[in-house]
């Protein structure tokens, strides 16, 4: 190539050998990225816990929620608001990348690709437990019932990695086509439903203190269903964003 | 314009010539089952249908990893195909399965965790055309469906596990009985034949089937092509 | 600094390039023109690493694509269409993500150069969204001039621009073209790349089909040179296509 000329402070060269700690600086810039823009706009925020909200209160009239049902249903009602609100949040967070041609600007970057689909991961795991922080103490307060369980705790966490690793994935597919606006829930519902099953029934056993013997199988579905979807996204990820 | 192949006219033949003799074995071959009676003549095809419809996402789903990994756009033709065909045979499968379980269960429809995955199954591939439908590029629309396809795949035998968890009352004709299936029943070597013999017809069928449709794709490409050449 | 060499690039049935051919040597000014629907844009997003060529070989600073992807990335710089600025962010922000994206050392002085440079030190701190199509453009090029890359492509970086402004964008662009860089830049205001190019190729169905230094052009005579070399390949298009018949039967 021969003698360009250099002006002013070229580092870029010295990084291209990077190891495993540039790896995770990306990730963790993408989502400092989201946070940051999230914190000035709160859009994405508000209509997730609005709607959130909103559908607590659709149940609660749908079902006639009395003490005893009410403790019954409320695994099933929390986890059908999550994934709703999830989705909300999930198309909004993958839609601000394509508004002005951001995900170009990803990808053009010299990252990894699988460090883009981490970091957006991961930002969308952040709003998606931020709302469930705020809704599960609210709906404890609604309806009276304690939610504060750890066992509870660790379900919605195992079940909201998975939800959000699928569902980045397909929400990165979704907004790259014609109909991208409802074709999310459509592509996410089916695939995650052995994830819902499984995080209503450990969630109720949590709730109704049964033996952990009966809880553990739901666990484990837990664990197994986030393990393969996230190698998968991950495999896959370059497939979705590289033409 | 490309003339049908030997092979595939001999083919059609076959699925023909079998799937008379199975209609037949069924009918005629197999002997009444002594409690459900007339009914459980179903169960053959009823069967036979479920297997290749999970052979045809099988199928969209190795397709679907091919086609990523060589970025040829010729496996996406054969993905659409199986994906088309299993949904063909797995609605006839559900629709088979609720005439046997009206008299036999009482009921057309229950939340049976074979009945639920099936019925999950058949929304996520159609949700796989409407995926493709939304797609305007053919590479990206290849691609997208493949990976679809695959993720797909992976989540039934997740979602069978977990409805079966949860709770069931299908029968489980092949291999271990189960406590609580309602409607079991052994199968005499007559009717294992016939059980065994449908289940190759309609493979052949599959088969045939599959062939046909690709080629169909393989077709429709190129009027596309000739048309653009004219275009230009 | 790039070769291309047989490239070829379909969309399904449709063959986009052709057998495109293409060099530019480091330092040049290269100004691709060509009417929509050449490939222009197809072109770009092939140098930028965004695209993956069906057949050929494209080279950029010995670099092969799409193989050593990663190598070219840190030497390329991209402006598009679309400004890839987030509009939540502010300016500042929006470089500073970029730096990191980039493994910038140092990166508060460079962003402060970088924004001199583009003249938006005084908006560093506003939100992107509230900027003019022109000021984001300049931020596109700021963004993009960040890891200070040898070669740059510009995708019609003049579209949508009022007069004011596609000036300033204009004093930005010769600004890195002084700096010895390479410039691929794409368009079809033949007034504006003929201020500015060292070189001019016109792109027309796929191919490059012609090719001047802007020494031997007088600036006068560019439009009359680009409807030349349109309409020699428009006709080239007319005759092959008069003649499929022989090749369908039904």
């Amino acid at each position: 190539m021969g003698g360009e000329v250099k002006i002013a402070t070229s580092p870029s060269k010295a990084v291209i050998r990077k190891p495993t700690s540039f790896y995770l600086r990306t990730v963790w810039a993408i989502v400092w990225k989201d946070l940051a823009a999230e914190l000035r706009s709160r859009e994405l925020l508000t209509s997730m816990l609005v709607f959130a909200l909103l559908v607590i209160l659709i149940f609660n009239f749908a079902l006639e929620l009395d003490p005893r049902a009410r403790f019954n249903a409320a695994s099933g009602v929390l986890w059908v608001t999550f994934a709703f609100a999830g989705t909300l949040g999930l198309n909004r967070s993958m839609a601000m990348e394509k508004d002005r041609g951001c995900l170009d600007g990803l990808l053009l970057a010299p990252v990894d690709r699988s460090a883009i689909f981490f970091g957006k991961a991961l930002s969308n795991l952040f709003f998606m437990l931020i709302v469930e922080a705020i809704v599960l103490p609210i709906y404890s307060l609604l309806y009276n019932i304690n939610l504060f369980n750890p066992g509870l705790i660790a379900v919605v966490l195992l079940g909201s990695i998975g939800y959000v690793a699928v569902g980045t994935l397909l929400a990165s597919m979704a907004v790259q086509t014609r109909t991208r606006d409802v074709l999310l829930p459509i592509l996410l519902f089916p695939i995650v439903i052995p994830l819902f099953i499984a995080a209503v029934k450990a969630s109720a056993g949590f709730l109704q203190s049964l033996e952990m013997s009966e809880i553990w199988p739901w666990l484990n579905l837990l664990i197994v269903y986030d393990l393969i979807f996230l190698a998968v996204a991950f495999m896959v990820f370059d497939y979705v964003v590289e033409e | 314009m490309e003339a049908k192949p030997k092979l595939l006219s001999i083919l059609d033949g076959v699925s023909v010539v079998m799937l008379l003799i199975a209609t037949g074995m069924v009918f005629f071959y197999a002997p009444v089952e002594a409690v459900m009676g007339l009914v459980q003549k179903v169960f053959y095809f009823h069967v036979a249908a479920g297997w290749v419809g999970m052979l045809s996402f099988l199928t969209a789903a190795i397709v679907g990893i091919i086609l990523l990994r060589t970025g040829d756009r010729k496996w996406d033709i054969v993905g659409l195909a199986s994906v088309e065909l299993g949904l063909v045979f797995s609605f006839i499968n559900v629709v088979t399965g609720s005439i046997w379980a009206r008299p036999i269960w009482n009921t057309w429809w229950t939340w049976d965790p074979r009945l639920t995955t099936a019925t999950i199954m058949i929304l996520i591939y159609a949700a796989y055309l409407m995926l493709r439908s939304g797609i305007e590029d053919p590479d990206r629309r290849a691609r997208f469906g493949a990976i679809y396809a695959i993720l797909g795949f992976l989540s039934v035998p997740l979602t069978f596990f977990s409805a079966r968890l949860f709770r069931g009352i299908h029968p489980v004709v092949i291999g271990s009985n189960q406590p609580g299936a309602e409607g079991q029943f052994d199968m005499t070597p007559l009717m294992l034949q016939t059980f065994f013999f449908s289940l190759i017809t309609f493979t052949v069928i599959f088969v045939d089937l599959l062939w046909h449709r690709v080629r169909l794709g393989r077709l429709q490409d190129r009027v596309e092509q000739l048309k653009l050449k004219l275009n230009v | 600094m790039i070769e291309v060499r047989g490239l070829v690039k379909r969309f399904g049935l449709k063959t986009v390039l052709k057998d495109l051919d293409f060099q530019v040597q480091a330092g040049e000014f290269v100004a691709l023109l060509g009417p929509n629907g050449a490939g222009k844009t197809t072109f770009l997003r092939i140098l930028a690493s965004l695209s993956r060529p069906a057949m050929g070989e494209v080279r950029i600073a010995g670099y092969r694509l799409p193989q050593q992807a990663a190598a070219v990335r840190h030497i390329l710089g991209v402006v598009s269409h679309q400004p890839l600025l987030y509009g939540d962010l502010t300016a500042e922000e929006n470089l500073r993500f970029y730096g990191k994206m980039y493994g910038i050392g140092a990166p508060e002085k460079r962003i402060g150069e970088v924004l001199d440079l583009v003249g938006l030190s005084l908006r560093r701190r506003d939100l992107v969204r509230t900027f003019s199509r022109g000021m984001q453009q300049r931020l596109a090029i700021g963004r993009a001039v960040l890891h200070d890359p040898e070669v740059m492509l510009f995708d019609e970086p003049h579209t949508g621009l009022d007069q004011d402004a596609s000036v300033m964008l204009d004093g930005v662009l010769r600004e890195v073209a002084a700096r010895g860089r390479t410039v691929v830049m794409t368009s079809h205001d033949l007034a504006r790349a003929g201020d500015l190019a060292s070189r001019f190729d016109v792109i027309s169905r796929g191919k490059v089909v012609a090719s001047v230094g802007r020494a031997e052009m007088p600036a006068a005579k560019l439009l009359d040179f680009y409807r030349a070399s349109i309409s020699i390949r428009e006709d080239a298009a007319r005759v092959s296509s008069e003649q499929p018949s022989s090749r369908i039967r039904m």
